[in-house]
């Protein structure tokens, strides 16, 4: 059966590339028809196994690779609709959730998906336990309960029993995350290497049942994907999408302008400017969960004192930066959740206000300002922001020294809590409001050696109060109840926290006229390629 | 003024010292009959007085943010254009010309003692002394250059010292080998022994009699690697991890000016002319140099 | 007589190779403990920011970074001496192959590179040292000193802005078009071999409109070198003995100057020639990084700035081996063609 299948793709593959050389004219400006190129920055891959994936540009993978049992609406992100399940439901206690599968659904391989690959899938993803298992384990669901929670009552049936009577919205929520995503059993199984569940196998190779099968993944070059005409979603408009590791946002311009890729996926302000000029090219965009921020450790004594943290939320010209650098590709935004969100506000309460600053800075005995550094990644635009907030804050006698870096050593010595400020960007885990208050608002233990290291944690930020406020919302079943509390929460954080939040994403798509259809998600898992057509 | 010349070029100096700025003088003469050079010459002359007078000549403040004046083509309020930030490049490659000197400054009085100490510790000694220390040079000479200077920066963290140090740490070999072939020639000469015999202490042979032998070669060889250095300090900053922000380091410029090379390309442009121009000016007169100062 | 020097020969191959293992031992070491001294996490590449504590400790016990340094190095020697180079954790292949994917990507560069420098610098060279003091010789100082003092990040970005954006002479950054990517077989990884052996031209072409812009600006660099060391060789050899002779006899200028003047001057070229090219290898990272081309030094360079240990050992380890390789090579060579060095 598994041989079959192999020979089958062989012969397909060979296919596909002879038909895509004769397609190929001697002018090299120009893809293939049947075929949609996009530049894009992949370098972040480390797997495309949906257990294991967390990274933005993997995400994107298995969003269009992988099918769960429900997603979210795109249209609505507080609307789950089913994938592969039909029906489901949750027991009066709430404790108990019950799946039913669609009929004759159907994996890439031909094998027939039923509820034992739900089982495995779960359990490959608690046992395997990766960077985003816990989005499953936190429901206590681990790999020595595993096969006692979740359940195949029938081939059609699943049972999954949690530990606590979470929010519904909540469960489902995180269920439509990559690590939830079913994997073809039989398919994993025969590439088993030293009872590693596939993992290793599964980087770079898929077991799935969505739009796209994965055909090939060469870390910080490209990705390839086919497409599957049996999906359940119906058939993929465009047969072959090829995405190439293009780092610099002026060369994925120049490939698009000339006509050597079909889409540039990173372009910064001035390019998108010039982009959105020429009639050849389309942009469309999305709202992302990514949240540009500031973190100001309570470690160093003038950020414990609450008058210095909100000064320097009044010093930051966030109308500036946003018009003369980011413009387009980051929008305003001045709370933990993102827009579209569930508990989501809008409030932006602070502007750039020097002489409330300079108040405030005097109440807490800095009428001279004070010398602080901040740790900067090397890259645009985020050292630009970084020498924009420098020159604002001299302004009131605050001297910010940057300090350069790149990204994994500035984030070493931010986690290892040794910094003044860091400037980071947090993306959600999934998409529920929890991901973020967890992280921005929870900080169990405050000592160096604490087992969460959230960013309240990392910026050494005791808020027990806050902590317990926002672990117990968890469990608010009631969905109106639960936001209200999230608003409110926002709203303290706003005033006392030690994050100056700035902006949230805006992910833009450049691409030909010629090609449309992309569709920009929430999340990267949901920006989905099955509507791209080439005209 | 005719005794002047008359004293520089007398063929019997009656003292050292007319001896010596004789020499200095017939060597400025030939330094002189090469034009290259003394375009050279003009260049680095011309370089210290920017430095010198940067406030002067800079027509705004380098570090001053102008965010809708960002990206301004070349015009008659700014010679060079605006970068991303809206600041004067033309003020901001005058200002640099102070953070290269300081670069080369800096690379140059810490690369020469480890190399001189290196080389004639490893010359004078020999045997298994001169084995490890030059098995050591090896193995710094196999690394490429810039990865070790740029994990030496990684190691030590941002800023223009470290990326000096780092520097230092990696172009030290070559002066070792220098070293070590002068003092290997000195080593057995009658003057050494001579000294010896009176009983001074290795220490002191090394440090008092064989490093000052050793000083010229290593500094024709210096202002030959001048150019190498400025160089490699803009590697470094190209790569991020040169000089820290806002600071106008021109490798860091022209990195800036990367993501806007094909639009705006003044701001990539100009600040690589000032590192072309500067190399160029070591490059030319350190050739000179090395024609009046090294015979062979 | 000859066997005695075959062996003496010997001896000294024999004691060479020591001290190359005794190098390339070093080169492991220092580069061991400068990376694991950076301050940058190696689990974060692992596991990335986000993940929980337990799933950290468990990758961090898995890379062994519980143990001293000392008994890591013990156990990472060990390993490389049984042929195991370990796993990149950046791109999850064995740094093997890895290695065998980048290296012959920078070989293809520096390899046109030094083929520039040769047929540029050497008859710059030879020019220069006929016409000493004219402007031929001027040209070529200046040529020679302008290899020198231009940044080459720069260069490359003043050529991708000139001959691919303006002129759209070349192709742009990456190693071919993205439409060929996919259909050439690697036979050799030599990606210029693999289409000629393919007969596939078009991807040729392609190939060859990526590759001309940074190898051209290698080749300025080695051009400078070989030209400069061209002039002052053949500087020498026309002031020996055999050349006034060949001229008295009435032997024509070129002659002289081409077949025997040139000839005698190749030995120690060889050696310049040599080194230059073991420089372009091991110091193309600028040039790789502009032109986003994915070689042995922007491999290196991305695996140390994320703390991947086993790529960056295997990647110095390549590059160390080059690098004395090559000039083991040349010491060898010198030796055997020039009686007076042995």
């Amino acid at each position: 059966m598994h041989i079959n299948r192999r020979h089958a793709l062989a012969a397909g593959a060979t296919l596909l590339a002879s038909t895509a050389i004769g397609a190929v004219t001697p002018s090299f400006a120009q893809t293939p028809r049947d075929t949609v190129v996009m530049a894009k920055q992949i370098d972040d891959i480390i797997s495309l196994d949906p257990a294991e994936v967390f990274e933005f540009s993997g995400s994107e993978v298995t969003g269009n690779v992988y099918d769960r049992l429900v997603n979210y609406d795109v249209n609505d992100t507080t609307k789950i609709v089913g994938q592969l399940a039909e029906s489901w439901s949750a027991s009066a206690d709430g404790m108990t959730y019950t799946f039913k599968l669609k009929p004759n659904l159907k994996f890439h391989s031909g094998n027939a998906i039923t509820a034992a690959d739900v089982v495995y899938s779960f359990q490959r993803a608690v046992t395997l336990n990766k960077s985003p298992g816990f989005i499953i384990t936190q429901f206590g669901i681990n790999k020595d309960n595993v096969l006692n929670v979740v359940k195949a009552v029938d081939p059609q049936t699943v049972t999954i029993t949690v530990n606590k009577p979470y929010a519904t919205s909540f469960f489902l929520n995180c269920m439509t995350s990559d690590v939830a995503a079913i994997v073809d059993s039989k398919v994993v199984q025969a590439n088993v290497k030293d009872n590693d569940f596939g993992n290793e196998w599964m980087k770079r190779n898929s077991a799935a049942s969505g739009a796209y099968i994965l055909r090939g993944w060469r870390a910080n070059e490209q990705y390839a994907l086919e497409a599957n005409p049996n999906w359940v979603g119906g058939a993929p408009k465009t047969r072959r999408i090829i995405v190439r590791h293009v780092a610099e946002p002026a060369s994925q311009r120049l490939l698009l302008e000339k006509g050597d890729v079909d889409f540039a996926r990173n372009l910064h302000k001035d390019q998108l400017a010039s982009a959105r000029s020429n009639p050849d090219i389309t942009v469309s965009q999305g709202d992302k969960g990514y949240i540009l921020y500031l973190g100001l450790n309570t470690k160093n004594p003038h950020f414990a004192k609450p008058e210095v943290r909100e000064a320097l939320k009044w010093l930051t010209d966030y109308d500036a930066i946003e018009r003369n650098i980011v413009a387009g590709t980051f929008a305003s935004h001045q709370s933990f959740l993102p827009k579209g969100f569930l508990g989501a506000i809008s409030e932006k309460p602070y502007k750039y206000d020097v002489a409330k600053a300079k108040a405030l800075l005097e109440k807490a005995g800095l009428k001279d300002g004070f010398t602080v550094t901040m740790d900067v990644r090397n890259t645009s635009p985020i050292s630009d922001i970084a020498q924009a907030i420098q020159s604002q804050w001299a302004a009131a006698g605050v001297k910010l020294e940057l300090l350069p870096g790149d990204g994994r050593a500035t984030l070493t010595k931010y986690r290892a809590r040794t910094h003044d400020i860091y400037i980071g960007q947090w993306g959600p885990d999934y998409l529920d409001p929890h991901t973020n208050a967890e992280t921005f608002a929870i900080n169990e233990s405050n000592a160096d050696d604490a087992r969460s290291k959230t960013l309240a944690w990392r910026n050494a930020w005791d808020i027990p109060e806050m902590t317990k406020k926002t672990l117990a919302n968890v469990l608010e079943r009631d969905t109106e109840k639960r936001k209200a509390v999230y608003e409110e929460l926002q709203r303290e954080h706003q005033k006392t926290s030690p994050f100056v939040i700035m902006f949230q994403q805006i992910e833009v798509a450049a691409s030909r006229k010629n090609v449309s259809g992309f569709r920009i998600g929430p999340s990267s898992s949901a920006n989905y390629y099955w509507n791209i057509v080439k005209g | 003024m005719s005794n002047l010349y008359a004293y520089l070029t007398s063929e019997a100096p009656v003292s050292r010292g007319q001896a010596r700025l004789a020499q200095a003088y017939r060597r400025w003469l030939a330094l002189k009959a090469n034009p290259l050079a003394l375009v050279g010459l003009a260049i680095v002359v011309l370089l210290l007085l920017a430095a010198a007078l940067a406030p002067v000549i800079a027509t705004h403040d380098p570090l001053a943010q102008n965010l809708d004046q960002r990206l301004l083509a070349p015009s008659a309020k700014h010679w060079f254009g605006t970068d991303a930030l809206g600041r004067d490049i033309f003020s901001r490659i005058v200002h640099g010309t102070r953070v290269t000197l300081v670069i080369v400054l800096l690379v140059v009085i810490s690369v020469g003692p480890i190399g001189l100490l290196i080389g004639t510790v490893a010359g004078y000694f020999g045997g298994w002394v001169d084995r490890v220390l030059m098995r050591i040079t090896d193995i710094f000479l196999a690394f490429p250059r810039l990865v070790l200077a740029l994990a030496f920066v990684a190691v030590l963290g941002p800023g223009i010292e470290n990326a000096c140090i780092a520097i230092a740490l990696t172009a030290w070999p070559p002066y070792a080998r220098v070293a070590r072939a002068e003092t290997m020639v000195v080593r057995n000469s009658d003057y050494i022994a001579a000294v010896r015999l009176q009983g001074a202490s290795n220490t002191r042979i090394v440090l008092k009699h064989i490093m000052p032998v050793c000083i010229p070669s290593l500094i024709v060889r210096t202002t030959l690697d001048m150019a190498g250095i400025i160089l490699t300090a803009a590697g470094l900053g190209f790569l991020g991890l040169g000089a820290q922000p806002p600071m106008p380091e021109w490798g860091a410029m022209i990195a800036n000016g990367r993501e806007y090379i094909f639009d705006q390309w003044w701001v990539a442009t100009f600040p690589g002319l000032a590192i072309c121009l500067v190399a160029l000016g070591f490059n030319l007169l350190g050739d000179g140099l090395r024609d009046v100062l090294d015979a062979r | 007589m000859a066997s005695k020097q075959a062996l003496s020969l010997a001896g000294t191959v024999g004691r060479e190779l020591t001290t190359v293992a005794i190098t390339l031992l070093g080169l492991l070491a220092v580069t061991f403990f400068i990376a694991r001294v950076m301050p940058v996490d190696p689990v974060l590449a692992v596991v990335g920011d986000r993940a929980p504590a337990d799933v950290y400790e468990r990758a961090r016990l898995e890379l062994g970074l519980d143990k001293p340094l000392i008994v890591q190095f013990w156990i990472y020697l060990q390993k490389v001496f049984s042929g195991d180079f370990g796993k990149s954790v950046l791109t999850s292949n064995p740094v093997i192959e890895d290695i065998k994917r980048v290296f012959p990507a920078t070989l293809e560069l520096a390899t046109l590179g030094t083929l520039i420098g040769i047929s540029l610098g050497i008859p710059l060279g030879v020019l220069a040292a006929t016409k000493q003091g004219r402007w031929p010789d001027h040209l070529a100082r200046f040529i020679g000193l302008f290899g020198y003092s231009v940044p080459i990040f720069w260069l490359g970005l003043m050529g991708l802005l000139l001959f691919y954006a303006k002129l759209g002479w070349v192709s742009g950054p990456g190693r071919i078009g993205v439409a060929y990517q996919d259909f050439i077989e690697p036979i050799t990884g030599v990606l210029l071999l693999d289409c000629a052996l393919q007969g596939d031209w078009d991807a040729f072409r392609n190939a060859l409109s990526h590759l001309i812009l940074p190898s051209a600006c290698l080749g300025l660099f080695s051009t400078a070198y070989i030209s400069r060391m061209t002039r002052s060789f053949m500087i020498q050899e026309l002031q020996q003995q055999y050349i006034t002779t060949a001229r008295v006899k009435g032997m024509s200028e070129a002659r002289v100057i081409w077949r025997h003047g040139l000839r005698n001057a190749m030995v120690p070229l060889l050696t310049v020639i040599a080194l230059s090219y073991a420089n372009l290898l091991e110091g193309s990272v600028l040039t790789e990084t502009v032109f986003a081309w994915p070689g042995l030094g922007r491999y290196i360079t991305n695996s140390l700035l994320n703390a991947d240990m086993s790529a960056v050992l295997g990647g110095t380890i390549v590059v160390g081996a080059i690098f004395v390789g090559i000039n083991l090579l040349t010491d060898i060579l010198a030796r055997l063609v020039d009686p007076r060095a042995r």
